[in-house]
This record gives C-alpha cells, sequence and structure tokens, in this order.
C-alpha cells in the first residue's frame, strides 16, 4: 500500500506524540492509574477507537508490525479501515497472524494466543472509569482513586448476585492491578480478565472522548474483584467453535441463515485459521464458510 | 438528724415572662431544706405557693436564678444546679425518681414497655426489665390484657397508675412525687402508700405534694409550710 | 458516673460560618458525652443545618473547632485529619442520617446493598456474611428479611428511613448526625420512628446529634437541646428544662407557640 505524502509519520506531530508517550511513561510508573492527556481530533469519530489510534500512533515505528482487530476480528470494517490507516499514514507492515505482531490495537478482546514479551497491546476504551456508574463528578472518583475508596465496586457485584443468584457482569469486568487501583479493563469479555494478570506484554489503555491513558506493565497482578463465597469465573460455553472445535477460547454465536439457523465460532479469527490450518475441524457450518457474518460495530 | 440526701441552700426561683411585658414572678424566696435517707417531707401550703415549682426546680427541671441542691450520688455531692448536663442526667438516671401529674411517652409504646423503660437506660435486659414492670402493673391494678397498649388510650387514672409504677420500678435513692395519689380509687392509693412506705424503708428520701391529707399524714414524716410569696420553712 | 463519660465524645470550640457578611452560625461550643442525645432546634434559616454540616466534617468553619475522640488518638481536630482518616471516620465511626432519605440511600439497589455497603467499605467481602449482616439490621429497624433484596425506591417514605438508619447503623458507629430524621413523614409513622431511635440509642449507647424543628420530637428523643436564633445559640439546657422553663424571649415564644393536641 503507498504511503500517502503530506502527512508526518504515523499522523501525528511530534509534539503530540511526545506528549503522549510522556503520558503513557506516567501511565506504566503507575499501573492503572489515569493520566489525563490532550486527546486531538483524528479523522474518526469518537467511539471508534481515536484513543486508541492516538496511542498506537505515538509507540509506533517504522519496524513495526502492526495488527488491529475489533471483537476479535482482523476483518471487520473497523479492523481494516485502522489498519490501512496506518499503512498509510506510517507506511508499517501490517499482519492479521498474532504472533508477528509487535504492536497490536483491539476493541473489546485479548487475543487468544498468549502475547510475548516485547508485543504491546492497545486497547481502545470507551468510559475509562469504573467508579462512574456510581459517582458522576470527576473530582470525587478521584477523590476515592486517591482513597482506595472501592467499597462501592463491590456494590454493584452484591448487586448482580442478589438479582442474578451470580455476579452477571461479564464484560468491562472490574480489576484492581497491582493491588491499588480498580480499573476498567475496556469492555472486554471477562474471559479476556485472566490473560491481563501478569502478561508479558506492555499493556496501553487510551480513551478519546474521555481524555485518558493508563497502563499495565509487563508481569503486572491484575486481579478480578470478587466475593470469597462468589468467586470470579469466566464464561463457559456447551459447545465448541463450529469451525475449528476450540474448546478453549472465546466463541460468537452467528446467525447462519434467514431460518434463524445458529452457530458458535470463535471471536478471535487469526486463531481460528490457525487451528484449522493445523488441521483442526469443527462439527462444520455453512459450506461456505467465508460467509460466516461477524460483529461490526 | 443523720447526714442528709438532699440538701438545698439558698434557692431562689422567679420567672421572668418575656412575651408578656416582662413580668417577673417571684416563686421561691431563698428555700433551706435537708432531707435524710428514711424521711418524707411533705410540701404543703395553698395553690400558687410555690409547691410544684419547688418539685420541679430540684429535679432540674426548673431553673433556679440563685442557690444550691445538693444531692448524694455515687458517694459524693451533685449540686443540680451547676452539674453538667450529662452529670445531672446521670443522677436522674439512677438516683432521683420523679413522678408527675401528666404521662409524657413516646405515643404507641406499649405500657409494659413505658414501665421497663428507666431500667432498660439502666442497662438491665429486655425480659428481666419487663418482668419487673409486670410485677408493678400487676400491683397497682392495671388489666393484664392492657399491658401491651399504648397508654394514650387508656383512662386518666389507668395513665396515672402507669406513671407511678414507671416512677416506682428502679429503687431510686431519691423520690420527688408531684400529687401521686390523685385520680386514683382507696384501693391503688393504699397501694401507693405502701410503695411509699417500702422506698422509705429501704432509705429512700421521699420529697411529695400530697392533695389528700389522710395520704399526707399517713406518709409524710415533716412538712414544709409553704405560703405566698414562699419564703419557706420547716416544722417538725 | 464511669471515668469515660467525663471525657466529651465530641467538642465544639467557637464554631462559626460565614458566607461573606452572611452569618451562617456564630461562635458555637458544647460538649456532647457519650451516650447523649443533642437536638438542635430554630425556625428555618436559625443556622442549624449549617452547625449540623459544620460539626459532621462536611462544611470547614469560617473559625473554631470540632473535635472528635478518635479510637486511636484521642481528641482530634476533624478538618486537621488527613483527608483519608476523615472519609474513614465518617463512613465507620459517625453515621449520618438526612431528611430526606433519597440523599442517603441508592435507590436504584437492593436495601441489602444500601446497608452492606459500609461493610463492604471498610473490607467485608463475603456475600453470604454481608447479606445476612443486611437483613439482620434490617429487621432491627423492622424491615422484614423478605424485603432485604428490593430496591428502596419500592418501600415507603418511613420504611426508607428505616433503611437509612441500617444503612448507619450496620458499623455501629459512635455517633450520629441527623437532619429532620422525621421530617416529612406522616405522623404515625414518626412516631414508629421516634420509638425506633430511642431504643437504638439505648441499645447502643449512641451519642447523637439531631436538628428538628419539631419540639415534640425532641422532647422524646434529646437529653439537651440547644435554641438557635439568627446563626446563634440563645439558650442550651435540659430538654425538659428548656421546654418547661425557657429563659430567653425567643426560646419562650418557640415554646408557647406549639401546638397542644
Amino acid at each position: 500500500m503507498s504511503v500517502v505524502r503530506g502527512y508526518n509519520f504515523a499522523y501525528l506531530d511530534e509534539q503530540t506524540k511526545r506528549m503522549i508517550r510522556r503520558g503513557l511513561l506516567k501511565a506504566v510508573a503507575v499501573p492503572g492509574y489515569q493520566v489525563p492527556f490532550g486527546s486531538r481530533e483524528m479523522p474518526l469519530p469518537y467511539g471508534w477507537g481515536t484513543g486508541g489510534i492516538q496511542v498506537t500512533a505515538s509507540v509506533i515505528g517504522p519496524d513495526d508490525v502492526l495488527k488491529v482487530i475489533d471483537q476479535g476480528a482482523d476483518d471487520t470494517t473497523n479492523a481494516v479501515s485502522i489498519r490501512r490507516f496506518f499503512a498509510r499514514v506510517a507506511g508499517v507492515a501490517t499482519t492479521e497472524r498474532t504472533t508477528e505482531a509487535t504492536l497490536i490495537q483491539t476493541r473489546h478482546r485479548i487475543p487468544e494466543t498468549p502475547l510475548a514479551e516485547g508485543q504491546i497491546l492497545v486497547y481502545q476504551v470507551p468510559i475509562p472509569e469504573p467508579l462512574r456508574w456510581v459517582e458522576p463528578r470527576e473530582t470525587e472518583t478521584r477523590k476515592m482513586h486517591a482513597l482506595t475508596e472501592y467499597g462501592v465496586m463491590h456494590v454493584k457485584l452484591y448487586e448482580d448476585i442478589t438479582r442474578h443468584g451470580r455476579i452477571a457482569t461479564s464484560f468491562n469486568y472490574p480489576v484492581l492491578v497491582n493491588g491499588r487501583y480498580v480499573m476498567s479493563p475496556s469492555p472486554i469479555p471477562k474471559f479476556d480478565n485472566p490473560k491481563m494478570h501478569r502478561m508479558p506484554a506492555l499493556q496501553l489503555f487510551g480513551a478519546g472522548r474521555e481524555k485518558r491513558l493508563y497502563a499495565v506493565p509487563p508481569h503486572t497482578r491484575v486481579e478480578s474483584l470478587d466475593f470469597e463465597d462468589h468467586p470470579f469465573e469466566v464464561q463457559t460455553w456447551d459447545d465448541v467453535c463450529a469451525l475449528c472445535g476450540a474448546d478453549d477460547s472465546y466463541l460468537d454465536e452467528v446467525i447462519v441463515d434467514d431460518q434463524g439457523g445458529r452457530m458458535f465460532v470463535c471471536s478471535d479469527s487469526d486463531y481460528c485459521r490457525q487451528r484449522r490450518d493445523a488441521g483442526h475441524a469443527g462439527h462444520g457450518g455453512p459450506s461456505d464458510l467465508e460467509t460466516v457474518e461477524r460483529g461490526t460495530p | 438528724m443523720t447526714e442528709p440526701i438532699i440538701s438545698v441552700r439558698g434557692l431562689r426561683k422567679a420567672f421572668i415572662l418575656h412575651n408578656q411585658g416582662g413580668v417577673v414572678l417571684r416563686v421561691l424566696n431563698g428555700i433551706d431544706l435537708d432531707v435524710a435517707a428514711g424521711e418524707c417531707l411533705v410540701l404543703h401550703g395553698p395553690s400558687g405557693a410555690g409547691k410544684s415549682t419547688l418539685l420541679r426546680t430540684l429535679y432540674a427541671n426548673y431553673l433556679p436564678q440563685a442557690g444550691e441542691i445538693r444531692i448524694r450520688h455515687d458517694g459524693g455531692w451533685v449540686d443540680m444546679v451547676t452539674a453538667p448536663p450529662h452529670r445531672v442526667l446521670d443522677v436522674r438516671r439512677r438516683t432521683l425518681g420523679w413522678v408527675s401529674q401528666f404521662l409524657r411517652v413516646v405515643p404507641r409504646v406499649a405500657a409494659i414497655d413505658v414501665v421497663a423503660e428507666p431500667l432498660r437506660t439502666l442497662g438491665v435486659a429486655p425480659d428481666a426489665a419487663r418482668d419487673r414492670a409486670a410485677g408493678l402493673l400487676a400491683r397497682l391494678r392495671i388489666p393484664e390484657r392492657l399491658w401491651s397498649l399504648a397508654p394514650s388510650t387508656f383512662s386518666g387514672g389507668e395513665q396515672q397508675r402507669v406513671n407511678l409504677a414507671h416512677s416506682f420500678v428502679h429503687p431510686y435513692p431519691v423520690l420527688l412525687l408531684d400529687e401521686p395519689t390523685a385520680s386514683l380509687d382507696a384501693a391503688n392509693r393504699e397501694t401507693v402508700i405502701g410503695l411509699i412506705d417500702e422506698a422509705r424503708a429501704r432509705g429512700a428520701a421521699v420529697v411529695g405534694i400530697f392533695h389528700d391529707a389522710e395520704v399526707r399524714r399517713r406518709v409524710g414524716t415533716r412538712v414544709l409550710e409553704m405560703r405566698e410569696p414562699a419564703g419557706g420553712e420547716v416544722a417538725a | 458516673m464511669t471515668a469515660e463519660t467525663n471525657r466529651p465524645l465530641l467538642r465544639a470550640e467557637g464554631v462559626s460560618k460565614f458566607y461573606g457578611r452572611h452569618v451562617g452560625c456564630r461562635d458555637v461550643s458544647f460538649e456532647l458525652h457519650p451516650g447523649e442525645v443533642l437536638g438542635i432546634v430554630g425556625e428555618s434559616g436559625s443556622g442549624k443545618t449549617t452547625l449540623l454540616n459544620c460539626l459532621s466534617a462536611q462544611l470547614e468553619p469560617t473559625a473554631g473547632h470540632v473535635l472528635y475522640d478518635t479510637r486511636a488518638d484521642g481528641l482530634t481536630d476533624v478538618y486537621r485529619m488527613s483527608e483519608a482518616a476523615r472519609r474513614l471516620l465518617m463512613r465507620s465511626d459517625w453515621g449520618l442520617v438526612r431528611q430526606n432519605p433519597r440523599d442517603g440511600l441508592r435507590m436504584g439497589v437492593s436495601a441489602g446493598a444500601n446497608v452492606g455497603e459500609r461493610l463492604m467499605a471498610v473490607g467485608a467481602r463475603h456475600y453470604g456474611n454481608i447479606r445476612s449482616e443486611a437483613t439482620d439490621w434490617l429487621s432491627r429497624v423492622e424491615i422484614d428479611a423478605d424485603r432485604v433484596d428490593d430496591p428502596p425506591a419500592t418501600f415507603s417514605g418511613g420504611m426508607q428511613q428505616r433503611v437509612q438508619l441500617a444503612r448507619n447503623l450496620v458499623t455501629r458507629p459512635r455517633l450520629v448526625f441527623m437532619d429532620e430524621p422525621t421530617g416529612g413523614l406522616d405522623v404515625s409513622v414518626q412516631a414508629r420512628l421516634l420509638d425506633l431511635l430511642r431504643g437504638l440509642v439505648n441499645d447502643l449507647g449512641l451519642s447523637a446529634v439531631v436538628v428538628t424543628h419539631d419540639l415534640a420530637v425532641t422532647r422524646l428523643l434529646a437529653h439537651r437541646l440547644m435554641v438557635m436564633k439568627g446563626g446563634a445559640v440563645v439558650e442550651t439546657g435540659l430538654t425538659d428544662q428548656v421546654l418547661d422553663d425557657p429563659q430567653h424571649p425567643y426560646s419562650q415564644l418557640l415554646v408557647s407557640s406549639i401546638l397542644q393536641p
């Protein structure tokens, strides 16, 4: 893909990148702490990953290999657009393979393939403040973080158990980072929460509209909040992936025809393809696998 | 005379009615009195002589302008005029019992709980407190079917007996009685006389206003004659 | 009298709050001892709520000090504590019952969660234990166990006020501030709440500062009374003394203005 002329490398000017990198350094130094930053206008609307893109633009170098996923898939509109964006404004190599990527920008998932040291995972975050549901005032939530007043987070989980008999929160499940800050993991399924714990890769979070950065450095403790008698649990499925037969990956339910036919497939398209390339197969689905619709934002 | 339990010196009380042209009513003009254990001092005099005012001032319900009211409490003296509020309340809780003519209670509380309350504030367990309350209610002839009802629905005489039970449920070392036998029938009057005699027998000091001459004669050991304007002198 | 009651739990020293030239409250001093209930009465605008806010660490006075007998350090100026210590104090050793239960409750979460919140805030992490303790406290304020999972939004005003009480008492505070706790309730509901409050104050040995314009409430609940007018305390004394033998012209007017049913 040809690099467009007239833009600085990776779109943002160097001053802005420096500002964001300084914010990220602080975020890494204080794991889970939300660092305010001067979010720039990006050539796409808020809600489409403006925070993640600014983080990616600030840390990406010419030798990086970029992967972008949306709900686990490389081939959705949003993922394709962001990948093309960086290919055009930075001229970097892109990939759909988790293992080949040095930098992965994600919306709503963590790849199934374990990440390694040296890799960076950039999350797009809509609402960075985990206490926002209970406290609309920013001054007050900052104080609550400063004084580790996190009792209300358990009120939410308590209420879940009271209403549903179990903790029903399944996305954006709050975590405690390094035993200090309660953090929103972004709207990933809680299935992915355990992957954050002591992850060898660096995890960076960007919220464009809310103008916040935060980070989890490699090998950091990340614990999901729970009760002693209702411990944290991830989702499980009775089925396996219809395409690759995986029983250890996060499955999406997809509608396959107009008659209400449905099946479960891996949300992580790269992981699913790797398994199929290695000869694994599921119990089958529609004949034309590529017509399976995937979630778009 | 043995060491007194109540000792009053130079007690003066006037009412200044600010909202009625600043009228000053001088009611107590230098009262001195002592009451020892086992005594019952009767306040006697015409209406308006300040009997009730004196009794209320002793209880710290009215604020005197001058003088001291010393009460034996915890082996020491407490001056009800100058003691800090929590001290006065402690004297009331443990030493100084009071029977007024009117019952003032939280609406909708059962009679037996009204009577048990002084014991509850002293930390007596609920069951034990209710047992003692029940004993007194029975002795004062309140029918058992009324015990669980709020006294606000009772007749005047019944309310007065609940009030008496409330005041006699704890063996206070000092009792202040304002017309305890008013509106009682003969049988209940006898019971109250018995209660007062028992209190004196266990060493309580009693000060009271008794409208009924016979009650006055039977329970009183001394009389304080009060005249208008009250100066007060102790008669044997 | 036991030795500990000789030390005040709360002491106000010359507490004043000015809003520019307007006086909120002026030069208020008193001591509150363990187990005591202090009533603050006065008409609207007399400064009683301003004073309550100053005392309860919600509004820093312009002048003067508010000292509290903390479990760790004894009498301490609440406005000189670290903010962390002050906030911890407010949600463990103190309670605050607001006139409108909506201001003191989370109306959308269950009564059990409302009561359990303070336990979770001080580290409780066992759902079953939190829920059973919440149920226990709700029953102490006469709310049936089968309502523990219902949100206060579905309760009557009197019930909401009782949930607010339970929510405050669950950490066994030593001092509770109440702003018109029976205001806005039906008379029959008021009586029940008053009786409950009296019982709890007695059984738990609570101290309380109660702001009200209802003198009948103070007669039944407060040991002592402070009468406020124009931001200043014009009279203070035992409740029955202030009500039966008021000294200040304003107190006399206030007492003589009550309707006697």
